[in-house]
């Protein structure tokens, strides 16, 4: 079976009903695993699918147009896993890789806290010594399907500064307790992730001690940044395939909704953005898979980028849908939703327009003449 | 490779963020603010693919990526470079 085949038999039809129940069963993470999508970032050599950047993309827009609530998991779940494969030691990529590229484990990424959101540095989760254990004490919020996640990579601060370590949730002193109702992703239900005196294992700590801010959340959220570009382009694809559905069978005035011309100006504005955030999702890809320095920079523009272009999308098909996009018998309200959702996570679109403009000042600015 | 190569090089690298300012092989370019944190990952990937080295977790300290003499010395350490 193609991924395409199994989101249109067993996620479309669902992607409402997940919705409603703020979760998705844990048997659609093993089935995507099947069909290689959990492992695709990792390397063959690391036992992993090994599948081009742009391949990927491909996997992640096509889950994000029917439910970016699972592509949110898969967002979390790559960006743990890559931490593991970029900066964990060999005994603890042994101990998880193969887990995390079958899907009998799934990672998620606990940096985010009541108090500390783009300052994500300044984190007050501690990490004291105790022996050869790490006792981890503090409080994770927004925490993206915690409920389902059986190992999180947890940021907090050591004597030498902030650290990654990796904390299973089925810890004696972790606890989890969901957030429900929040705007969107509701089906990767976000939690408040709870640590009393957790005691973990030194050896499961991911990167330098004291430099997990710089390297190991920097890189974790550009790959957060990347599945989130290509999904949110997956959700403008949505849009589209909603509005033009409708636009198509809704007849006012006579004729269908199609044919009046502001209905039209709109549909032209959101397949402008889709294939706009296409082309410059599928060009950071192209960077990754070339090691570029630069692909950083073009990931967050194509996040940035894809992101307030499917607020723009949705915005628009619920417009279209008319009341109807109000209510809860079309998928668009959703798309509204968690479209809004895009804008925040990995990065609230601030932060990401910073890292932008700095690029810019360096790049575009012409050259003094001496 | 010699030295002074690699040493052009990185600082060719960096020119293209720093634009404007004179900056010494010496100077710290995070501690001066010359450039923002994600400027490491970016020297990481940079390094690994123009020197064609893979850096250990212990090779990652700021501080061996906070200057054009500290990224030079980490090379020549990691047998990258010749010592000159």
């Amino acid at each position: 079976m193609t991924l395409q085949d199994y989101l249109g038999v067993s996620v479309a039809p669902c992607a409402e009903a997940w919705d409603r129940e703020e979760r998705v069963p844990r048997r659609v993470l093993t089935e995507l695993a099947g069909l290689g999508v959990l492992g695709a970032h990792i390397s063959a050599a690391q036992g992993g699918r090994g599948r081009p950047a742009t391949e990927w993309g491909e996997m992640l827009e096509a889950v994000g147009a029917e439910s970016m609530s699972l592509l949110s998991i898969l967002t979390v779940h790559a960006m743990c896993s890559f931490a593991v494969a970029r900066w964990g030691d060999a005994a603890t990529q042994e101990e998880y890789l193969a887990d995390f590229v079958s899907g009998r484990k799934i990672g998620g990424f606990a940096l985010t806290e009541p108090a500390v959101g783009s300052d994500a540095k300044a984190v007050a989760t501690r990490f004291v010594d105790a022996g050869e254990n790490w006792s981890v004490s503090g409080c994770k919020k927004w925490i993206s399907a915690a409920e389902l996640v059986d190992v999180f990579l947890v940021f907090g601060q050591t004597e030498d500064g902030p650290t990654a370590l990796l904390v299973p949730r089925l810890t004696r002193g972790l606890s989890v307790v969901p957030i429900s109702g929040s705007l969107g992703f509701r089906a990767a239900r976000t939690c408040e992730v709870k640590f009393d005196h957790v005691l973990v294992p030194k050896r499961w700590t991911i990167g330098p001690q004291g430099q997990g801010f710089g390297w190991v959340a920097s890189s974790a959220l550009d790959v957060g940044r990347f599945c989130i570009a290509c999904g949110s382009t997956g959700l403008i694809r949505a849009c589209i395939r909603a509005s033009s559905a409708y636009a198509r069978d809704r007849r006012q005035f006579g004729v269908p909704l199609g044919e009046h011309q502001l209905i039209q100006a709109m549909l032209a504005e959101m397949t402008t953005d889709y294939k706009a955030a296409r082309a410059l999702w599928r060009a950071a890809a192209k960077e990754r898979e070339d090691l570029q320095p630069g692909s950083i920079v073009e990931t967050t523009t194509a996040k940035y980028f894809a992101s307030t272009a499917s607020s723009r999308a949705s915005n628009h098909a619920v417009q279209i849908h008319g009341a109807n996009g109000c209510g809860p018998d079309f998928p668009v309200q959703r798309y509204f939703r968690d479209a809004r959702v895009t804008e925040i996570i990995e990065g609230s679109n601030q932060m990401q327009q910073l890292m932008i403009a700095r690029d810019a000042l360096a790049a575009f600015a012409p050259k003094r003449g001496k | 490779m010699t030295q002074i190569e690699a040493r052009t090089k990185i600082r060719a690298f960096l020119g293209k963020f720093i634009p404007e300012q004179d900056f010494a092989d010496g100077d710290e370019i995070f501690a001066l603010g010359l450039v923002n944190s994600l400027m490491a990952m970016q020297l990481v990937l940079f390094l690994e693919k123009d020197f064609a080295v893979k850096f250990a977790n212990q090779d990652l300290t700021l501080k061996n990526f906070g200057s054009v003499d500290a990224m030079t010395d980490l090379l020549v350490r990691r047998g990258v470079i010749g010592a000159d």
